[in-house]
């Protein structure tokens, strides 16, 4: 009888978690561990340039000096960074040229994720329906990126880092590590040292980008960490949208993901940032599980820049991000947008920072927290005026939901004015979703998990509405699976 | 046809029913009244099948359908409406998306298709006009800001829509104006029907001016303790409760 239930209960498990599957493909490793050797070996794997090397080797430098963050409200085991493989690829071929060179073998990982990478499938698909573009990384690299014609023809840039590296290192150079310095924290640093791959994307003056761009992250290999790097640049008056998506196999142990992100906006460009972060959160003793060490950081350099950070976090065993807004161009904008789910043993230690450097510069934080099981979820930010920031205004607001008993949720708010004129809100809420609303949408009909899901949904809905179409569907979904049998 | 047999509910280890008996055949309306602390609410909660509160004996069947053993969900569906007298607030959720999951909801239970939303929409809009109630309150999150009034209004709405065959209405008349009153008690009217019960749970003899009940029941210590027609709420109005009370001690 046991067995029965135990059983039941795993493939209940599997249910759960749809991603979790492990892909048997031929791969290659760095060596295990972590020295400048690992460092030569990746860049030389990528056929860099010296000065890209020498960059890295300099970040490697810098990391042995510093010490792992510990501000932050999460507990996990001293992470021996000795035992993990610091570059995993695909054995075949790197970067082809077009879909027709992708191992078939990956395209059905990615074709099983529900991600199109066949450009045919856009252009003979639905009508109506949104066309975007995805760069696929897998483990170490990018295996593809669609629509690079189509977005050449109007003069945007999007490939894999790798490939921006080697195509635009003048773009590259002048902008890489411009907004999150190389030894900014500990975790940024250890990227620096390690990228293995990311996208690039450049929007030239005055350009709309004319699809999303999106780009899916998948961690596949064992023991192994992913380090990819983002860089997206919007000059002026340019506009680009961009959802990254992420989810990983089920395994025992735990994974490290140290991602950096930057984005660099001049004067009247726009960037939309989305994020669906679904890596695997471990079991639902806790076992397993993505650490989710993430910096992300938009430096608003132009006038009239404006930059949107949406981001739905319902994966990895532990987070910890706060994509941040450096609002220095005078009258730009940050907005921060953040879904922060957890249950059973997951953590969270997320939310974002404001940075007023200019004059009238504004700031929205919207931020719902979702606790369940005996999880731990804490928003963290800081919205912070600076002299010349006369005329900065933010509006903050927290809201924390708590489902049973065993959760805690705790918002870390800090603010700082330095300039009489700044005018900063700040609104929390913290509440416990009850039994008696439960108890009212059962009466009209609906099951637990129906109830549950409305009464969330509601909770989240300010989020959720400034997703793009298509990603706002799933991440209810997402919303819905990360919550099943967490009431009752 | 309701029919309640010797049902005995505790909250919390106390005994709040203590054998009642009661039966509404379909077409009729029925009206409960009682002094406070007398177990109305519990009547209603423990029909609707909410948590805490413990049936110690006694059967409750809906058209032979044993009620007690079912979740709350399920009643639902098998036609069982609990109109709040303190409607919860739902933030974030329209109350039109409200309505419309709870009828799918409903209708999955009975093993039914969902409906079209055209159609839905169309038969909301007709309820909604009956009850005298702008359709742009329908898509504001359900009963947040809503006056005592409108929330009532917003129940009848539902009750309307999902269409019960036992519908029980908890203090209906409490917090309302005398116009939202008639309103609220027209709607009601219009939902009287040969194939559904209705069960008028009232505090005060006020409601019975506009609701006119087939039959009054007096609760009191947990039981019914005096039934008669609709004259009977006209004597306790006139003589109040006393009488009852100490004829339960």
């Amino acid at each position: 009888m046991a067995a029965v239930q135990q059983t039941s209960e795993q493939v209940l498990e599997l249910e759960r978690y749809k991603h979790g599957f492990i892909t048997d493909i031929d791969q290659e490793f760095a060596p295990k561990g972590l020295s400048e050797d690992t460092v030569r070996f990746i860049s030389a794997k990528k056929g860099e340039p010296d000065w890209m090397l020498d960059w890295r080797l300099e970040a490697y430098r810098r990391w042995l000096a510093l010490d792992e963050p510990d501000w932050a409200r999460v507990n996990f085991p001293k992470i021996d960074y000795q035992d993990a493989y610091y570059y995993a690829a695909p054995k075949d071929k790197v970067g082809p040229d077009s879909l027709d060179e992708v191992d078939p073998e990956l395209l059905a990982v990615y074709e099983k994720l529900g991600i199109p990478l066949k450009e045919q499938e856009f252009l003979a698909g639905v009508k109506g329906s949104a066309k975007y573009a995805v760069d696929a990384v897998f483990d170490s690299v990018s295996v593809v990126t669609t629509f690079k014609k189509e977005l050449a023809a109007v003069g945007v840039i999007f490939c894999s880092m790798s490939e921006a590296i080697r195509e635009h290192p003048e773009l590259v150079r002048q902008y890489l590590g411009s907004v999150v310095p190389v030894s900014d924290n500990y975790f940024a640093c250890l990227n620096s040292a390690v990228f293995s791959d990311g996208s690039f994307v450049y929007v030239p003056p005055g350009v709309r980008c004319p699809m999303e761009l999106s780009t899916y992250f998948r961690i596949n290999a064992a023991e192994s960490g992913q380090f990819e790097r983002t860089l997206i640049i919007a000059d002026k008056a340019a506009y680009v949208s961009y959802l990254e998506g992420c989810t990983a196999p089920m395994r025992d142990e735990n994974q490290l993901h140290a991602a950096v992100v930057e984005l660099v906006l001049l004067d009247d460009a726009e960037i939309k940032y989305s994020t669906v972060q679904n890596w695997y959160p471990g079991d639902k003793d806790g076992k397993g599980g993505i650490y989710n060490f993430v910096t992300k950081r938009a430096d608003c350099r132009g006038d009239r820049s404006k930059v949107s950070w949406t981001q739905v976090e319902t994966g990895s065993a532990i987070t910890w991000k706060y994509p941040s807004c450096v609002l220095r161009g005078e009258g730009s904008s940050g907005e921060f947008y953040s879904i922060a789910i957890t249950n059973n043993h997951q953590q969270a230690d997320t939310g974002t920072k404001m940075i007023h450097l200019g004059a009238n510069t504004r700031s929205r934080i919207i931020a719902k927290g979702i606790s369940a099981g005996h999880s731990t979820s804490t928003y963290r930010g800081l919205v912070s005026a600076h002299p010349k920031a006369k005329g900065a205004r933010n509006f903050t607001q927290c809201d924390s939901l708590l489902i049973g008993k065993s959760c805690a949720a705790h918002t870390t708010p800090y603010i700082e004015a330095r300039n009489a004129s700044a005018k900063f809100e700040h609104e929390a809420t913290t509440t416990r979703l009850s039994d008696d609303q439960l108890f009212y949408a059962m009466q009209r009909g609906l099951s637990q998990e129906e109830a549950v899901q409305l009464l969330v949904n509601g909770f989240v809905k300010d989020v959720l509405q400034e997703l793009p179409m298509e990603f706002a569907v799933e991440a209810q979904k997402l919303v819905a699976i990360s919550l099943e049998g967490s009431v009752g | 046809m309701l029919s309640i047999k010797n049902l005995s509910v505790s909250v919390e280890s106390k005994a709040i029913l203590s054998g009642l008996s009661l039966e509404v055949p379909a077409g009729e309306v029925h009206a409960i009244m009682g002094p406070n602390g007398a177990g109305k609410s519990t009547l209603s909660y423990t029909l609707a099948g909410k948590p805490g509160y413990e049936v110690t004996g006694g059967s409750a069947t809906l058209d032979g359908v044993d009620l007690l053993s079912l979740d709350p969900s399920a009643r639902a569906a098998q036609g069982v409406f609990l109109s709040f007298q303190y409607p919860l607030e739902i933030p974030g959720v329209p109350a039109i998306t409200f309505l419309r999951t709870a009828m799918n909801a409903q209708r999955k239970a009975r093993g039914e298709t969902d409906i079209s939303a055209p159609d839905f929409l169309r038969l909301v809009r007709a309820k909604a006009a009956a009850l005298k109630m702008d359709f742009d309150m329908l898509k504001r999150a359900l009963n947040v800001g809503f006056s005592g009034g409108e929330k009532k209004r917003m129940e009848i709405l539902q009750m309307s829509v999902l269409s019960p065959r036992l519908a029980i209405l908890d203090e209906t008349d409490s917090g309302l104006d005398i116009d939202a009153l008639r309103i609220v008690s027209e709607g009601v009217n219009a939902l009287r029907a040969s194939d559904r019960s209705m069960l008028v749970i009232t505090h005060y003899q006020r409601l019975l001016d506009y609701i006119r009940p087939d039959r009054v029941h007096v609760l009191s210590a947990g039981r019914i303790v005096a039934s008669g027609g609709p004259e009977l709420a006209l004597e306790l109005e006139a003589e109040g409760y006393d009488k009852y009370v100490r004829a339960a001690a």
